[in-house]
Order: structure tokens, then sequence, then C-alpha cells
């Protein structure tokens, strides 16, 4: 399957009265993107805003980052599923907006949404900070549920995405990117001597506002499957879960998994990237011996020589990551697992709810317990009422002088454990 | 500003007294003096530190004569008052680097005064010491002295000035079971692919985590008679009195609750909530028996198949929560429960 995927660069977010993107600039109607929100009669007001790089800007509670795409040639549409209907992605064309994305935010869902600072050291730590940031604030309708809430809010982000995506649909993309995996027989008579390689992605799937969508279905209600690595690209996994913010994987991730993109790096060089292996993160223990199960036979059958498995979330997910391990392990086939660590703010506790001599292998995202200091910025999107309540932040988060203490787990994407990310620990 | 002060202690060996046949020279101070591998830590320093004074003692001695040795050292290193103390190195002369690391530990323990040394990794010292002090690692052998040096002299200088030490790998200690973050050059991914080319090549690669060895506890055995028990709940499910009155974090508590359930038949609405940041709290929240069930113990209890249900209950936010946390918690609070004569406990999680 072959993916090629154009690159259109924006360097600045405007409002206007007509949406467009031209020389770089993206303007967007906000009356437009308005009444997209709204069509969810959830939602009972929406707020816009622009958050750019550097500037003394926090956003918060951040719910999902989406970066909007389109598809140009080939099969089905962005978001397959959940937004455009359900056909096989991955092959043709697509165009993606680089340097921008769509952030959701407004009052606070569950307890897991996130910071993201444009500036100062918080921004160091969360790689949206580099991105010009459409934000939608939603405000839900009153005496709505969480998860009514949860699900409200993602699916307005994906149409705001899917909106500003369509206005590249005519452009000429600033540089385009070539994906291409092969079949079974295909590849192995293509790169007969390289070692056959797979993704093993674990997908968050504990329930309760922690679910993750393939094609629309919740992954929890899934057995192990595979996809072709170019699926990602056209949005066919997104985010629906307010686990910790700081290991999420927010939808941007999933489109532009760094997993998948390395391993392409690699692909027909060093390596032969088979494909991608999906499976989930449930809470009952027969599940996660059958998902387990399912990913080792499937690495098997396959006849792969190594995987990267990479885990969302922390602390119950440590027990699948470990199954994985330890059971592709015994298949004969190499592992490499990331993860992210809670080894308690003085960084002496044990960093993984378990573990096993197979684990040989571990890049970490670091210490999400590490505690931060951010300053008081001139502007807040969103809200910093939840700050004390949100995971990685406690009463004394506000400070007398206006500055906020957390935990680093409480910044979007800091600790990312697709390895999106530069922190590790040591 | 004025130089920091550093005390050197080396063996008698690097003080060119003798090999073996010497290692029973006593302590001995020279103040003023830089004495053998000094003088290549002197040169590290610039003019930000000097060594004002340099410790000879002999391995054996120090070994054979601890108690003594370890009180001479100490008041010849107090006499001198020093910014921080620096051992060795000692490569992989054993005896060496365990005075190496004993005089250090003592020194910051004892005098307060932060301490510095350097050792090969399969040195006996090490393992016994790397987690109390900072410890570079080194080669095998004194062909090493240059490279140990240039990362024990601006270590020994970061410690001194009272700076933030990063992480073991780039300031080149010994990992001493403090996890610290830092930003690597290369993104996660990247470095996970170039590992698992190295692992698929059966070259050598190094984990950035290294699998800890569990702490598992034997289960008690069964309680014989039932009827006859008190039994406690006891949740990390979060569940607490409305309004979390002794604010338990959502995620990474620092603290539990212990709450009074006398004459309560039924966690209501009302009544209880949970402070837990890791699940969906409606269903908790509507009715938190679901999660600490006071309500089907009181059943029970009703019905004598419990003798009675302890009249306290103790909760957490296990989300997160550092493992340490939790045990320090789990400890103090089991105390009270056999104190308060309850014979089990049933441990919600979520």
């Amino acid at each position: 399957m072959k993916l090629e995927v154009g690159h259109i660069f924006i360097n600045d977010i405007q409002f206007a009265s007509e949406s467009k993107i031209e020389n770089g600039v993206l303007y967007v109607d906000e009356e437009a993107v308005k009444a997209i929100v709204l069509e969810d009669e959830k939602i009972k007001g929406v707020k816009f805003d622009i958050a750019k790089p550097g500037e003394s800007v926090r956003i918060t509670p951040v719910k999902d980052v989406i970066e909007p795409r389109v598809k140009v040639e080939g099969r089905g549409g962005v978001f397959p599923g959940v937004i455009a209907k359900v056909d096989t992605v991955g092959s043709g064309k697509t165009y993606a907006l680089k340097g921008m994305a769509v952030v959701t935010a407004g009052k606070i869902v569950g307890f897991q949404e996130g910071i993201i600072d444009m500036s100062g050291p918080g921004a160091e730590y969360t790689p949206f900070s580099k991105l010009n940031n459409l934000v939608v604030v939603c405000e839900p309708v009153d005496g709505i549920k969480q998860h009514e809430y949860e699900k409200a809010v993602r699916l307005a982000g994906f149409r705001v995405a899917v909106y500003l995506g369509e206005l590249a649909r005519e452009l000429t993309p600033d540089e385009t990117k070539t994906y291409e995996t092969y079949g079974i027989m295909e590849g192995k008579e293509k790169f007969p001597n390289l070692p056959r390689v797979a993704y093993v992605q674990m997908l968050q799937s504990q329930g309760l506002l922690h679910d993750t969508y393939v094609y629309g279905v919740d992954a929890k209600r899934t057995l192990s499957t595979i996809m072709n690595p170019t699926e990602v690209m056209d949005g066919a996994i997104v985010s629906g879960n307010c686990v910790s913010a700081c290991d999420k994987n927010p939808t941007y991730v999933h489109e532009n998994n760094p997993v998948v993109h390395d391993l392409f790096e690699e692909h027909g060089k060093t390596i032969n990237f088979v494909c991608q292996i999906l499976t989930n993160e449930n809470v009952y223990l027969a599940d996660k011996m059958r998902s387990s199960d399912w990913t080792a036979k499937m690495c098997r059958l396959l006849d792969l020589d190594a995987v990267i498995v990479s885990q969302e979330g922390f602390g119950n997910p440590d027990t699948d990551l470990i199954m994985n391990c330890k059971k592709i392990e015994a298949e004969g086939v190499k592992t490499v697992i990331i993860t992210d660590e809670y080894a308690g703010r003085d960084g002496k506790s044990q960093s993984l709810a378990d573990a096993d001599p197979a684990a040989d292998a571990v890049v970490t995202g670091g210490n999400a317990n590490q505690v931060i200091v951010l300053p008081k910025m001139d502007k807040v999107i969103g809200t910093e009422e939840f700050v004390t309540i949100i995971a990685g932040g406690n009463e004394h988060s506000h400070r007398e002088d206006g500055t906020i203490e957390v935990e680093i787990q409480a910044i979007t994407g800091a600790t990312n454990e697709t390895g999106f990310g530069y922190l590790s620990a040591r | 500003m004025s130089k920091i002060k550093v005390v050197h202690y080396i063996n008698q060996f690097f003080a060119q007294i003798g090999g073996e046949e010497k290692a029973d020279y006593p302590a001995e101070l020279r103040v003023g003096e830089i004495v053998g591998p000094g003088q290549a830590l002197t040169q590290q320093f610039g003019e930000e530190a000097e060594i004002v004074a340099t410790i000879v003692c002999g391995d054996s001695y120090f070994n054979e004569n601890l108690d003594k040795a370890k009180a001479d050292i100490l008041e010849m290193v107090k006499s001198q008052n020093p910014d921080i103390f620096i051992a060795g190195p000692a490569f992989n002369a054993g005896r060496y680097g365990v005075a190496c690391g004993t005089i250090c530990d003592a020194v910051q323990e004892e005098l307060g005064i932060p301490a510095v040394t350097g050792m090969y990794v399969e040195n006996p010292g090490a393992d016994m010491f790397k987690n109390k002090v900072y410890t570079v690692s080194t080669k095998n052998s004194a062909a090493g002295m240059r490279d140990a040096v240039k990362k024990l002299a601006p270590l020994a200088l970061k410690i001194a000035k009272g700076e933030k030490i990063g992480a073991s790998c780039e300031e080149g200690y010994m990992p001493n079971g403090v996890r610290v973050n830092f930003f690597e050059k290369e993104r996660g991914s990247k470095r996970a692919v170039k590992m698992l080319l190295k692992k698929l090549a059966d070259k050598p690669f190094e984990t950035e985590y290294p699998m800890p060895s569990f702490d598992r506890v034997d289960p008690q055995p069964a309680i014989k008679d039932l009827s006859k028990a008190t039994i406690a709940l006891c949740t990390s499910g979060g569940i607490v009195p409305k309004g979390n009155p002794d604010h338990i974090e959502s995620s990474n508590a620092s603290h539990y609750g212990e709450y009074d359930i006398t004459g309560v038949m039924d966690l209501t609405e009302e009544t209880y909530e949970t402070a837990h940041g890791g699940y969906d709290p409606v269903y908790a929240n509507e009715d938190a028996d679901r999660v600490l069930p006071v309500d089907v113990m009181r059943e029970f209890e009703k019905e004598g198949v419990i003798g009675k249900l302890h009249n306290k209950f103790y909760t957490t936010v296990g989300n997160g929560t550092a493992v340490a946390s939790a045990k320090a918690f789990a400890e103090e609070y089991a105390q009270k429960l056999i104190a308060d004569g309850v014979d089990a406990v049933i441990m919600t999680s979520t």
C-alpha cells in the first residue's frame, strides 16, 4: 500500500471573513467554524482563539490536539468511521496542514486534561508549543454527563479539523513524502535479506473516559489486529481519552506516529517494515491475557524478527506492556518497548507497576512525577480553575505569586510513550 | 570570590608510599599538600577550586581499624572545613573502593559535607555506596586517570556549588536509584529504532530503564471462621466523604484518609464521592459502594456472615501514586488496623 503525503506549511493563523489558505497563512471564518461546532446540540457555546509559538499564552484544560488533513486521491476520507464513511484508507494522496493544530479545550471533562504553554519552561515539555494552534473552547449544555461531553468535544474537534483540511484540497503541497509497504510475500521477495520488523501499538482502552477508536470502533471491543502503517496517516486511529495529559496520545500523535515514521526511515535499508499491529489495554485480566496472546501469536504468524512496542497511559497498562513484551520475546521475536515512568517526585520509587527480565531494551519518556513551576502567563485560553484537580496538580498548585506548580504529567505530551518527545530519564 | 575548598582522600599507593607492604599506613593529614591524583584534579579545577589538604591512609589500616580510622579521618576533615570531600578515584582496587565509599558516606552523614568518589563499576565499593554517594564510573586501572578526573572534577564543583545535578548519563556518575529527567538529542522513537537495530544485530545496547527486582508478598493464611472476624475495608479507589475534606490528590497522592463509618449503612451520592483522577467518576460518585462496598458488608454483618465491619476505612488514590508512598501509607495504617484488632482487610482497587 502506497501513500503520498503532501505537506502544506502553515506559518500563521488569522481570523478573517472567509476561510482560506494563502501563502502559508490559514484564514479562518469564525462564524463558519462556530456553526460546525454548534451542530451538536450537546454544545451550548463555543469560543475560538489562536495561540502562537513564543506567546505568553497558556491553554488548559486541553482535551485533544488534531492536525487537519484532506484526502485528495484514493479510497476513503480522513477519520474513517468517525467523520468520513468507513472505507480502507492509507493509499493514494493526502494533504496535511503542517505547523498547526486544532486544540480542543474548555471546562473539564474528567481529571486528566492537560496544559499547553506556548512559552517559558512548560513549553519545552510539550511538542504542541511549537505549533500555531486554533483553540476550540467548548461549553457543554447543563446537566450533561462526563462521557457525553467528552464525545461531543471530541467530534467537534474532528469536524473543525476536516473543514480546515478541505481548504487545502486544490493547493500544491510544499513538499511530498511517499510511504509504501508490501504484502507478506511481495515484501519478502523485495527485501530477502532484511529483518522483518513490525510496530506493536498498544491503544488506551481502559474505558470510562479512557478510550481510543479504530475506524470508529471502540478499541476495548477489539481483538488485536494488523494494519498498513500508512492508515494512521489518514486518521484511522483517533483519541477519545482523558488519560494523564503527559502520556496519552492525542489524535495528532496518531496521525504523525513517530514510530511509524522512524521505521519508514529504515524501511528497505536496514529493515523490512512489515506492518503495524494494534492491541488494547483493557482492565480485565482475561482481556489482558487474550490480547497479549493474540499479539504474540501474530508476531509469530508474520515471521517477524523484531518489534517496537509502545504503551499509552501508565499503571494498569504497565501489566499489558510487560505481558506483550514477555510473550513476544518468548516467540523468539526481539522487542524494544517504549514507556514512561512514575518514579515519585524524588525519583526514588519503582518506575513501572510491573517488570520482567525479558524487557531488557526499554526507551523511557521520563519521570512524569517531576515537579515544574510554570510562570504566570499574560493570557489563558480556557481556564486555570482546574489545575488543582487535574492529574499532576494538587491543592497547592496555585501559588501566591500567580505561578503554578504541577507535576509534568499535567503537560500535554510531556512523556509521550510513542517516543514523540525528547525527554528521557536515567 | 574565594575558591571552593576541597579535601582529597587517597590511599598509600597513590601517595607513592608503597604497595601492599605499606597498606597498614595509618591515616595522615597533609595540610596544604596536593598529592598524586590531586595534581590532575587541581588542573581540572582551574581557578574554581583548590585542594586545601590531602588525607592519606593505607587500605588495610582503614578496613582493619574501621572505627578508629573513620573517627580520625572525620576529625581531620572537620579541621579543614572543606566545601566538598573527594575520595579516590579507586578504579578496581577493592579495599580502596570500599574505603572511599565508607568515608564519603561518613563525611556526608556526620559532617554534612557533600562528598564524591570514583571507581570501576565492578569495584565492591560501588555496589555498597553508589546509592548514597555520587560515584563516578571509571576504567578498571589507573591508566584511566585522565578520563576519571575529567568527570570527577566538574561533578565535584557542581555539587559544591549546590547546582542541580543532571541525569547519571550526563554527569558520568553511576545510576543511583534516583531517576532524573533530561532531554535527549534524539526523540524516543528514533532511539527505539536504533536500539532495535543493535538488538537485531546482536550488538551491545543500553536500556534506558533497567528492570527492578520486585517485592513479592506471600498472602496470609485464610481466615478460618469469618463469622467471628472483624473485617476492614480499604481502597486505592479514592472514596472519600463528599468534598474530599483532606484534599487527597487525584493523582500521585501524598497522603491517605482515615474515615469513621460507625452507623453508616450505605454510601450515597450525597455523602461520599471519589477523588480518583484515573477513571470516569460518574458511577463511583452515584454510588460509592461500587468501589468501597459498605452496603454489602453491612448485609453480611447483619446475616452473621462476618463478625463485624471495622468502624474505620482507609483510602487513598492509586492513580500514578509512587510505590514508595503507597508502601509508607500501608505500613502506617496496617499498624492501626492491628492495634484495633482487625483480622482481615478487603482492599479494593479500580
